[in-house]
């Protein structure tokens, strides 16, 4: 076993727990503005994470999964957003 | 040698995600929150990609990733504002040891305009 493989699998427990822990606020979160913070950055490191996987796998076409998660990411939170704000106008 | 470049950035991505995931976490606010999330997780996720860009050495693989930083540092500060504004104005509790909020009486609350 060789460092890039250890380094490798080291990250993969690190981003699964960061995973685990942002899905709880996604779960607890008190208001839905919360709730879209987390789903945010659950996408993120949804990028990290298939960017490691194609080394585990060695296949880099699992970049192409994070250049999509990044546009959708952005386009769902800023959805969310304008739909959260423009519901209180009167 | 560049194994373990490449093997140094991505661990160092990885504790930066970690670090961020703790922060939403145990923040006590929806704004302390966002200021945790926002920075950590780019910088972490830029590390990651740049580290596996390291070990593929492939152009192709390389434009990509840089595509990904550069739209993700455009576009986290743009999502961020747009969170924000929304939970000012749906009236998210503060955190009860907030000393200043500059912004108080200074929107109209029917219109969403500065006075």
């Amino acid at each position: 076993m060789n460092f890039l493989n250890l380094c490798v699998q080291i990250s993969f427990i690190l981003i699964g727990i960061s995973l685990i822990l942002v899905f709880f606020r996604i779960l607890v979160g008190p208001s839905n503005e919360d709730r879209i913070v987390a789903l945010d950055l659950f996408t993120a490191n949804g990028i990290a994470f298939f960017s490691v996987y194609s080394l585990f796998y060695m296949n880099n076409i699992f970049i192409d999964i994070g250049l999509i998660m990044a546009l959708i990411a952005f386009l769902g939170t800023i959805a969310y957003a304008y739909y959260l704000e423009r519901r209180l106008l009167k | 040698m560049i194994e373990y470049l490449s093997g140094i950035f991505i661990l160092t991505g990885s504790l930066l995600i970690l670090i961020s995931a703790i922060g939403i976490l145990k923040m006590p606010d929806l704004f302390t929150r966002m200021s945790a999330t926002t920075k950590a997780s780019t910088l972490g996720v830029s590390l990651t990609l740049i580290g596996v860009s390291l070990t593929w050495l492939d152009i192709s693989t390389f434009t990509k990733s840089i595509t990904i930083i550069i739209f993700l540092f455009l576009t986290a500060p743009v999502a961020a504002h747009a969170i924000g504004r929304a939970g000012y104005f749906d009236k998210v509790k503060l955190w009860e040891k907030t000393l200043v909020n500059e912004l108080k009486d200074k929107y109209d609350e029917n219109t969403h305009k500065l006075n």
